[in-house]
């Protein structure tokens, strides 16, 4: 007992809690605004792959760390584009659809990644982003430290839930987009777009999807490896429904989960001696079950979740 | 103006043309990374179409690679029939196949036709468990099996690991993470000396015919359909919805676990944890080529097998990147949703909107 | 009259498909006018007002607006941004609310710009308090729309087409979902408002409420319109007439003695999800050779009482006594073991399965049954021949009974279901809603059904939210009002509004 609150009073555990969840702080996020609208975007784990891959080559090819971002966005706004054509004019299963977009990105990233690189036996580096020191925060005591670890990124997610929150609480946009994804006809027979909110929203969550995963390779790591994304992608898609579709909880969940892991992390090497470790590599996924089963009881799901909607139909 | 109306009928034309047309599409669409890649288009599809029908040994290659894919294709096929998202079948084959060499590597010593049906039946309980689990926590607690498949198929993975480094590892195996191998009489017996295309195959189809049958022809196929296509009318006709999805689930799951049986007992002989590259997914895309329908099955399964099987032979020839394979899979998936799409509605040209439209 | 004309449908048609839903409609409408537009289900009404507010496009046809100044100009159809733009605003029937919204949200969507970063909520605020004033139309701003009850949403509706500053109001069966006494307040403020200029049409099918509001009546039939004609000049006779087409002959009942008790549900409660589905303490009986009309406006526990008598939902205390035997193990197959036949309340979600056949689905709720099947196996040949003879004798038409069930039309799904419920001679009916949505011709099919299953000894539980329906077909009547259920011992449209309301006993 004294190990395990040891661990959760150092510092190093609170930075590394933060680390983990950064990514899926964008894929929560990216999630929710997708599902708020009424589109369930399983296109996520092959969107965190896009993200990884073009981020990455990008600043391999020279385009700067941020141009990297920039380019992660707007490659997982791509691909998030063809699932929004297809669920929401098209209306065709959520389900499939994601999964076809997971498949594709993941097959596009990885045969773009072989392509370009044919030959190579250790994956190339970048010189990833830094800690960031910003002058007042990072000289608290113990905040400072926790904080000081973080990069550039991890910065922008957190950045990312107070937009996402103004955006749903304190906007018309944001109401609209609650509306569309509780009852298309109510924001139709004001006069606004149902298609043009959906499709909006799905693009944009998706761009927040490949944020994610250009934090493993530009942050987190300094390379592309296959299969690096690993479910983060998946595990995003449970947590949305444990954060119940808000920013906060969101992030909430998130830092939960991040500081799950970093504590399983390091309650291995104190007891690893009598477990085997694939106990701790399957924590994070059994975790995520156990959250989803224990949300699935209240969860208030946007009511029309995976309903498509077809203008002057009947 | 363009505007979008549902077809009275769906079009029984269409849904026999459309995945034809989207497997040919998504072929034809392969040029573009071809070309990306650098190599001379029309050779590349020469060499994929001699990957598959070149050789006697080729097409039984791409036969051998067909096998499993009818198995998760069936599992996936029955359960989207009921609305039950099994995306788990990555995982419950796993199961199956770690069942298949628990059983039949030395545990029990028994003569051919006792040790392999029991494989059989050991492997298929084993993939069945695995999607009860999920099925259980959906019918009980409400939690969504899309996303449980999806996490318990690393949960599963992670457990092989572990399996294949403990219990299940081989003695003699020279430290590799791998089982021993499965005993011969527990073996499933190859078709034709001196392939590597086995009986396995001949379980598929099997499979197939009494899927079909099973759909179309029984009650419990009747409680499938109904559940899978209105589960609320389907409970207030008084069939149990819950119970209806419980044994779709233990179907689909055990179809599944018999991928892994198959592979391992028919194929591999031992298990390693790349038995499967991606077979659990890829039967998605089998049953989503085949519009659900277990005979459809069988000619989808034939079609990703090619694919497969063919762009590694020119991938080989050429130094394409092998994952071509993995992109035309995807793309046809894609395809042959937008085409469903036609096949049920279609577009009709109306009078541009204004105050006065004749 | 023509100066102060504010609205002109010129030769709208629509089809669906094949079906002709509009067909060459022409409708004028003035300033400060009511305006009624009768008609049977399916006669084209909804349809027609869709077009005006540009959610459906019309095939052919045009619409003028008044605009700022002189004359009429021509609407750009199928933009529901234009109609508001042109002021007109539309009440649906299904109301198009955001239910995880507040109202406040909800009048407010899709009047202000999304572009912008503030909301001016105040500004919002003081307009819609104004137009409460003034229409005597209130609403709590702030609750989540997914809280109220019906009456109160439909004040959300029309204060949300209020805000948009219309000037003609379209209201789309307006009273469907109120107490009579509700209805009356709607339409009295109506009536203000149309002194102060709002032109308004209603859509309705009850020839009361439209010979009593409106000015001039405009009557729908099979899409085409049929008539006009003043209020003041109309009688009920006579614009029935033009709806129908004839007379339809009133149901004849024969006059029975109730025999032994069938269904006795006792100190019945059921905790459903909300208090618009619960039940609280009721206790009723039904006898053989009885129909038990249960009257009360939708959402005060209809659903509760269908779900416990369909099996769908279990009760949290009391009994239910099926022909002096104890039902336990509450699910939808005890009950029809039991020999209860349900119609259900929306028949396209509990009724059919869409995509299987109408053969299939006849046989769906005896699955068990050795005629439908051995050891398993489906007998394709006797379920059709099964099918074609119950389609036969039910009248049930479409493309045959080998096509699925979603290309029947309405009507012909609720036969398909009387079929599928009488022919196993039930002894407890439970008819829920059981003409919502037919025409008058399969309506009267409906009663017959109902009244000769009586006759043949069925205790019959009719759940209706039209008091004709429940006048014209009952034997007793019962009253249900926010999950309570009391007998009524009158027969008096006005006592029986009150109870509905649950004002007085």
């Amino acid at each position: 007992m004294i190990d395990i609150l040891q661990i959760m009073l150092s510092e190093s555990f609170w930075a590394a809690s933060l680390r983990i969840a950064t990514p899926l702080i964008f894929g929560v996020l990216g999630a929710l605004l997708c599902e708020r609208a009424g589109v369930l975007n399983l296109g996520i784990e092959g969107i965190f792959v896009v993200g990884a891959m073009t981020g990455w080559m990008a600043v391999w090819l020279g385009a700067g760390l941020w141009g990297g971002v920039l380019v992660a966005a707007i490659a997982g706004a791509g691909f998030g584009l063809i699932h929004a054509i297809l669920t929401v004019p098209l209306g065709l299963s959520q389900h499939v659809s994601g999964l076809g977009v997971t498949l594709f990105a993941t097959s596009v990233s990885y045969f773009t990644y072989r392509t370009a690189l044919p030959n190579v036996s250790s994956p190339p580096r970048i010189e990833p982003f830094g800690a960031l020191d910003i002058p007042v925060l990072s000289d608290l005591p113990f905040l400072g430290p926790v904080l000081f670890q973080q990069t550039a990124l991890t910065w922008l997610a957190i950045l990312m839930v107070a937009i996402v929150w103004y955006v749903l609480n304190r906007t018309a946009l944001g109401v609209a987009i609650k509306a569309v994804g509780d009852n298309p006809a109510s924001v139709d027979a004001q006069g606004l777009s149902v298609y043009g909110l959906r499709i909006g929203a799905v693009v944009a969550g998706s761009a927040l999807m490949a944020l994610g995963g250009a934090f493993l390779t530009m942050s987190a790591f300094d390379a592309f490896f296959f299969g690096m994304v690993n479910g983060r992608g998946w595990i995003c898609i449970a947590l949305v429904i444990f954060a119940s579709w808000r920013p906060g909880k969101a992030l909430l969940g998130a830092l939960l989960f991040g500081a799950f892991d970093a504590l399983q992390v390091r309650l291995q090497t104190e007891v690893g001696a009598f477990l085997p470790s694939q106990v701790f590599l399957a924590a994070p996924f059994v975790l995520s079950i156990i959250a989803l089963v224990i949300a699935a009881r209240s969860a208030d799901y946007p009511r029309a979740l995976l309903t498509p909607w077809f203008k002057g139909q009947r | 103006m363009i505007r979008i109306e549902p077809r009275d009928a769906p079009s029984r034309y269409w849904s026999i043309g459309i995945p034809i047309l989207s497997g040919v599409i998504a072929l034809l669409l392969a040029g573009i990374p071809l070309a990306f890649a650098g190599a001379d288009v029309t050779v590349a599809f020469v060499e994929m179409f001699k990957g598959v029908f070149g050789s006697v040994f080729a097409f039984t290659e791409m036969l051998t690679r067909a096998t499993p894919l009818i198995f998760t294709g069936l599992a996936a096929a029955l359960a989207f029939r009921a609305r039950l998202w099994n995306i788990g079948a990555e995982g419950q084959l796993y199961l199956g196949a770690m069942a298949a060499v628990a059983i039949g590597s030395g545990a029990i010593d028994a003569p051919a036709f006792v040790l392999v049906p029991l494989i059989m039946a050991f492997g298929c309980a084993a993939g069945a468990a695995g999607m009860a689990v999920p099925a259980v926590l959906k019918t009980r607690y409400g939690a969504d099996e899309v996303v449980t498949t999806l996490l318990l198929n690393f949960v599963i993975l992670i457990f092989l690991q572990y399996m294949l480094e403990g219990p299940l590892k081989d003695p003699m195996g020279l430290g590799w993470p791998q089982s021993p191998p499965i005993l011969d009489q527990g073996m499933l017996p190859p078709l034709i000396e001196r392939m590597r295309v086995h009986s396995g195959l001949v379980i598929a189809l099997v499979c197939a015919v009494v899927a079909h049958i099973m759909l179309a022809r029984t009650v419990w196929g009747f409680r499938l359909r109904a559940v899978g296509e209105n589960a609320a009318a389907a409970r207030h006709a008084g069939i149990r919805v819950n119970r209806t999805m419980m044994s779709v689930a233990i179907v689909s799951g055990a179809l599944a676990g018999m991928a892994g049986v198959s592979e391992v007992a028919g194929l591999k002989g031992y298990l390693t944890a790349d038995l499967s590259p991606g077979f659990g997914f890829s039967g998605i895309v089998v049953a989503m080529l085949a519009g659900l329908s277990p005979l459809g099955v069988v000619i989808a399964a034939l079609f990703i097998a090619s694919v497969f099987v063919g762009a590694d032979s020119m991938s080989r020839a050429m130094g394409v990147s092998s994952f071509l394979a993995d992109l035309v899979v995807s793309t046809s998936l894609l395809c042959v949703l937008v085409g469903g799409f036609f096949a049920r509605y279609r577009f009709t040209r109306v009078q541009p909107a204004g105050g006065t439209a004749a | 009259m023509t100066a102060n004309k504010v609205l002109s449908l010129e030769g709208l048609s629509k089809r669906f498909g094949s079906v002709v839903a509009n067909d060459d409609v022409s409708l004028d409408l003035h300033r400060g006018e009511i305006l009624a537009l009768l008609g049977e289900n399916g006669a084209g009404k909804t349809t027609l007002m869709n077009m005006l507010f540009g959610h459906y496009l019309p095939d052919s046809g045009s619409v003028h607006v008044a605009g700022e100044g002189e004359g009429l100009r021509p609407l750009p159809l199928g933009h529901p941004q234009a109609a508001l733009q042109a002021g007109i605003g539309m009440v649906h029937q299904h109301f198009t609310l955001a239910e995880n919204l507040s109202a406040f949200d909800n009048i407010m969507l899709g009047s202000e710009p999304l572009s912008r970063l503030r909301r001016d909520r105040a500004a919002g605020r003081t307009k819609i308090e104004q137009i409460m004033t003034d229409s005597g139309l209130r609403a709590e701003l702030e609750v989540p729309v997914g809280r109220m009850s019906v009456g109160e949403r439909q004040r959300v509706e029309i204060l949300k087409a209020l805000y948009r500053d219309v000037t003609i109001l379209v209201l789309d069966e307006p009273t469907a979902v109120l107490t009579p006494q509700e209805a009356d307040t709607l339409f009295e403020n109506i009536g203000a408002m149309a002194k102060e200029g709002l032109s308004v049409i209603f859509i309705s099918h009850k020839l009361r409420e439209v010979l009593a509001f409106s000015h001039r009546i405009a009557v729908l039939r099979h899409g085409m319109k049929v008539g006009e004609i003043a209020s003041a000049d109309a009688d009920e006779r006579t614009i029935a007439r033009m709806m129908v087409g004839a007379d339809t002959p009133e149901a004849e009942r024969e006059s029975l003695e109730p025999g032994a008790p069938v269904l006795r549900l006792e100190n019945l409660s059921v905790v459903g999800r909300s208090r618009r589905d619960s039940l609280s303490d009721a206790s009723l009986t039904v006898r053989r050779h009885e129909i038990l009309g249960v009257a009360g406006v939708s959402g005060n526990g209809q659903g509760a009482l269908a779900g416990v008598i369909s099996g769908l939902m279990p009760p949290s205390a009391g009994t239910v006594v099926i022909d002096n035997d104890n039902v336990d193990g509450h699910d939808p197959l005890t009950l029809i073991r039991a020999g209860v036949g349900r119609i259900p309340e929306d028949r396209h979600r509990d009724g059919i399965v869409g995509s299987m056949s109408v053969a299939e689905n006849m046989v769906i709720e005896r699955l068990d049954d050795p005629e439908v099947q051995t050891r398993g196996f489906l007998k394709r040949d006797a379920v059709q021949s099964h099918a074609e003879t119950l389609a036969r004798d039910y009248d049930v038409r479409g493309p045959g009974v080998e096509a699925n069930a979603r290309l029947l039309s309405g009507g012909n799904i609720q036969k398909m279901i009387l079929a599928r419920v009488f022919e196993r001679s039930p002894k407890l009916i439970l008819a829920n809603q059981p003409t919502r949505g037919l025409d008058m011709g399969a309506a009267a099919e409906v009663a017959r059904r109902l009244l000769e299953a009586r006759s043949r000894g069925a205790g019959i539980i009719l759940i209706s939210e039209d008091l004709d329906e429940i006048l014209s077909l009952s034997d007793r009547i019962m009253v249900i009002h926010d999950g309570e259920m009391i007998e009524a011992d009158t027969r008096d449209r006005e006592t029986l509004g009150l109870m509905m309301a649950g004002e007085a006993a």
